[in-house]
């Protein structure tokens, strides 16, 4: 039903090929793998939203989106991500898949070619990127990185990881900080540009109707004139085994109405290359990733302490992130009674209902994942990223033998880390 | 049972209306993993006055929202945690026009269809639970009060109309949230969860027969007495109000632009409507525009603006909005373009590529199985056929849409919300 092909195009170009009539459209991305830095995070994250602005054929936003309406109304987005210590940075794109076009007429092999005109062949002046789209898109991005602060759940969270991973890759946010963001000239911009081309590892994802073979010889066509010779290396993620001996908190205070309390803790060196990796992700479902957790069923429902409280997981650096909304006051009993709902797991008070409706809801997800081009999409680059070839369904399996005792060791090697809460004004 | 055919848009729909009046609609879908179920009662947050029985009854806002969280107990415990550890993922919406519960699953499909109906049509509310979701609730108000994208949204719709209960907020507030009694509860209940007020549409790899022969055994025999509904006295023409501001911590003005329209007609005419709506939004203001682009290239909007249309009973408006620095220059521009437009015509090409790229939209949209189903299940309950869009869609005109923008996008039907930073008040 699904076939999925991964091929090395050109030396650190790989394509990877989901070949399925599933969809009534056909999902297309293009994307750069690079270390996450800070002198560098900015830079990366503006140039897509640059690129976005005009290539040499379509100059401008006008022409670029006529030739997207011709398309059936594609979209190609400009994206920034971060998997594990990878700055992930490229184009994602969604278009009509040419079974449902009113006269029958292809659009892989266009739809590719503007991919890859975007990626590769720029508007620019000077010999450089054009100074009114430099200094648009990153008005833009200076305003997003100041937006973060409007999404209080995913900004407690932001800060969580920035301070505890201050001095690891992973605290830089992806898209850098204003500072450097205010600092980017169409020069500078040009040669971090540059450099991506030559060493950036690429990622070519396709998902849609056509037969692999079509699909790389779109993507070929697409890529001509990608700079080679130069080494395109996979970023490595750094795993820090322990926490800090003492957890740290800290605390902002801004002018909210609800607190948000995040807590942050070390796997004890289990990622997703481990093998107790299928029980922590067990773990943490039954902790806190669902509706059926103890963070949700005692701290939420039971004892009404948080709006929220769920946890996650970044399956590459090895962290497992709590985040909660409370009222102010409730910091101390929230807290302590997400430390408690974790002792639960940890002394392996996990009931026959957890674990069996964890197993399945995990299960139902993962195999899920094959239903949604996106969330595929998604997937396969987090494989990629870590350098993984574990696809949906082996990944879905592996929980089926996972066993309490597991759950519960995995829960043991957590540690505390930092604390994070965000507070109201004083007074 | 019979079916229909969509093959434009690659569907077939089957469909019946049972016995109790029940409307059920399933779209087989072989292949996929995951199916979708979605329970609907045609009353939302907008439905705040209604008739009973002979008696008018005035329910404080909130109370279809309030009513969904309240569904999900059940004399045996929760609905939802019933539901997640049988494998699915269940959630539900208030909207201002419906209700909706539904859940996905890629295993136990019919047994979890089974819970789906029962807690939803079998009402069990104690004092001690509605008065414990008090604090939930109470809660979640008070988060989406600090979201400004919401609080700009509510805001818009109260500026645009006078007395039309779409200006209510869906959560209601803390005080209108406290007068909800177990009573009130179940007389909402039985005036617009009975099944000839509802609809139950599924997606995925189903046996149409089973699902209905499921509703049948579940659901009760009688059709009950739909409640009549009022909205209050008719609409001015005018937006009520023309502008309103708020101030909240966010870090650049954000803005929604609400053009007032006609109330929508029913049936096909109502359907035509919206994409006349949309093809009107995406000719005026949408990313093909030279208005558009011409706004973002002066930094008046960047990529999260983004604009549509949108109709309960009663109402229909155009709404554009995201963040700016300067929103009344978006207002003004959107009105010069308007009256460009009434005196030029739109340029035939922008409208023929237009009209393509709105139409891939919708046919892409239809991937998602939510989408699909929340979109037949709105649409019927309007009195529309969903999936006849490419049908209408070949014979709208260009001068049909010019006609639409110079009756609705003039000053007087205009409103403007706008959400400042705080801090930056003048002296």
């Amino acid at each position: 039903m699904m076939e999925v092909v991964r091929r090395e195009l050109l030396p650190g170009v790989w394509l990877r090929s989901v070949h399925t009539h599933k969809f009534k459209s056909s999902y297309l991305s293009m994307t750069f793998l690079v270390p996450l830095k800070q002198e560098t995070a900015a830079a990366n994250a503006l140039i897509p939203s640059v690129l976005r602005r005009g290539t040499a054929v379509h100059p401008d936003l006008e022409s670029l989106s006529a030739a997207l309406d011709q398309l059936y109304g594609g979209a190609i987005e400009p994206v920034m991500r971060k998997k594990g210590e990878s700055q992930c940075v490229g184009f994602l794109a969604s278009f009509l898949d040419d079974a449902y076009t009113l006269e029958g007429e292809p659009i892989l092999e266009r739809a590719a070619a503007l991919l890859g005109e975007l990626l590769l062949k720029p508007y620019t002046q000077n010999g450089a990127f054009c100074p009114d789209y430099t200094a648009g898109e990153r008005a833009n991005l200076i305003d997003r990185i100041r937006a973060q602060v409007n999404d209080k759940r995913r900004y407690a969270l932001s800060r969580l990881t920035q301070l505890m991973c201050r001095e690891e890759a992973f605290g830089v946010d992806k898209l850098g900080d204003e500072a450097s963001a205010a600092a980017l000239t169409p020069r500078k911009l040009w040669r971090q540009y540059q450099q991506l081309l030559r060493t950036g590892a690429l990622e070519l994802y396709y998902c849609g109707s056509a037969s692999p073979e079509r699909v790389e010889g779109a993507f070929r066509a697409a890529l001509e004139g990608l700079p080679q010779g130069e080494e395109r290396v996979i970023p490595d993620c750094e795993v820090r085994l322990h926490a800090v001996p003492e957890p740290q908190i800290m605390e902002d205070r801004m002018d909210v109405t609800q607190g948000k309390l995040a807590l942050g803790f070390r796997t004890g060196g289990i990622t997703c290359w481990e093998e107790e990796y299928p029980a922590l992700v067990l773990c943490n479902a039954i902790f806190g990733a669902t509706p059926l957790s103890k963070l949700f069923l005692n701290v939420r429902e039971k004892r009404s302490l948080c709006y929220y409280a769920s946890s996650t997981l970044e399956k590459m650096k090895g962290l497992l992130l709590v985040s909660s909304g409370i009222e102010f006051d409730q910091y101390q009993q929230a807290k302590d009674e997400i430390l408690a709902q974790l002792e639960a797991v940890r002394r392996g008070e996990i009931e026959d209902w957890e674990l069996e409706g964890a197993r399945r809801t995990l299960i139902g997800g993962h195999l899920s994942t094959l239903d949604d081009q996106s969330r595929l999409e998604e997937f396969w680059l987090g494989q990629a990223a870590a350098g993984l070839e574990t696809g949906v369904e082996e990944l879905a399996e592996s929980f089926r033998a996972v066993t309490r005792e597991q759950v519960a060791a995995a829960a043991r090697k957590l540690e505390l880390d930092t604390v994070y809460f965000l507070n109201g004004l004083e007074g | 049972m019979e079916y229909v055919d969509f093959p434009k848009v690659g569907e077939r729909m089957y469909r019946e209306t049972l016995e109790n009046g029940l409307h059920v609609f399933v779209f087989p879908k072989p292949g996929f993993q995951k199916s979708y179920a979605f329970f609907a009662a045609n009353y939302g947050g907008m439905d705040v006055r209604f008739c009973l029985d002979g008696t008018w009854h005035d329910t404080p806002a909130g109370v279809a929202h309030y009513l969904e969280h309240k569904m999900f107990d059940t004399p045996e415990g929760n609905a939802l945690q019933k539901l997640t550890a049988n494998g699915a993922s269940p959630n539900a919406f208030t909207s201002n026009a419906i209700t909706g519960y539904y859940f996905e699953c890629t295993q136990q499909f019919e047994e979890n269809l089974k819970t789906l109906l029962s807690f939803v049509s079998v009402p069990y509310f104690t004092q001690e639970s509605v008065d414990k979701e008090q604090g939930i609730i109470g809660q979640e108000i008070g988060m989406i009060e600090d979201d400004p994208d919401w609080k700009v949204f509510t805001n818009l719709m109260g500026a645009l109309y006078a007395h039309h209960p779409i200006r209510i907020s869906v959560a209601g507030s803390v005080e209108s949230v406290s007068r909800i009694t177990p009573k009130t509860l179940y007389d909402c209940h039985k005036a617009f969860y009975c099944p000839a007020n509802m609809v139950l549409c599924v997606a995925g790899d189903v046996e149409p027969e089973r699902v209905c022969q499921i509703a049948r055994e579940v659901l009760p025999r009688e059709p009950g007495t739909v409640a009549q509904k009022d909205y209050g006295p008719q609409e001015p023409e005018a937006a009520c109000q023309s502008l309103r501001e708020e101030r909240m911590a966010v870090s650049c003005p954000i803005f929604q632009l609400g053009y007032k329209g006609d109330a929508p007609e029913t049936g096909e005419a109502g359907l035509r409507e919206q994409l006349l709506g949309e093809l009107a939004c995406e000719v005026l203001l949408g990313n093909s525009t030279p208005l558009y682009a011409r706004l973002y290239r002066e930094g008046l909007i960047n990529r999260n603006f983004s604009y549509g249309y949108d109709s309960v009973p009663g109402c229909a408006f155009l709404a554009a909005g995201g963040e700016s620095r300067d929103p009344e220059a978006v207002r003004d521009a959107v009105e010069s373009e308007a009256r460009r437009i009434e005196a030029e015509g739109v340029d035939p090409q922008l409208w023929e590529q237009v009209k393509k790229g709105v139409y891939g939209g919708r046919v892409r949209s239809l991937n998602s199985f939510e989408n699909l189903c929340i979109g037949q299940a709105q649409n019927f309950f309007a009195g529309r056929e969903f999936l006849r869009f490419p049908e209408l869609f070949a014979d709208i005109r260009k001068e049909d849409v010019e006609a639409l923008i110079a009756r609705w996008v003039t000053p007087a039907r205009t409103a403007l919300s706008v959400i400042r930073p705080k801090g930056e008040e003048k002296a």
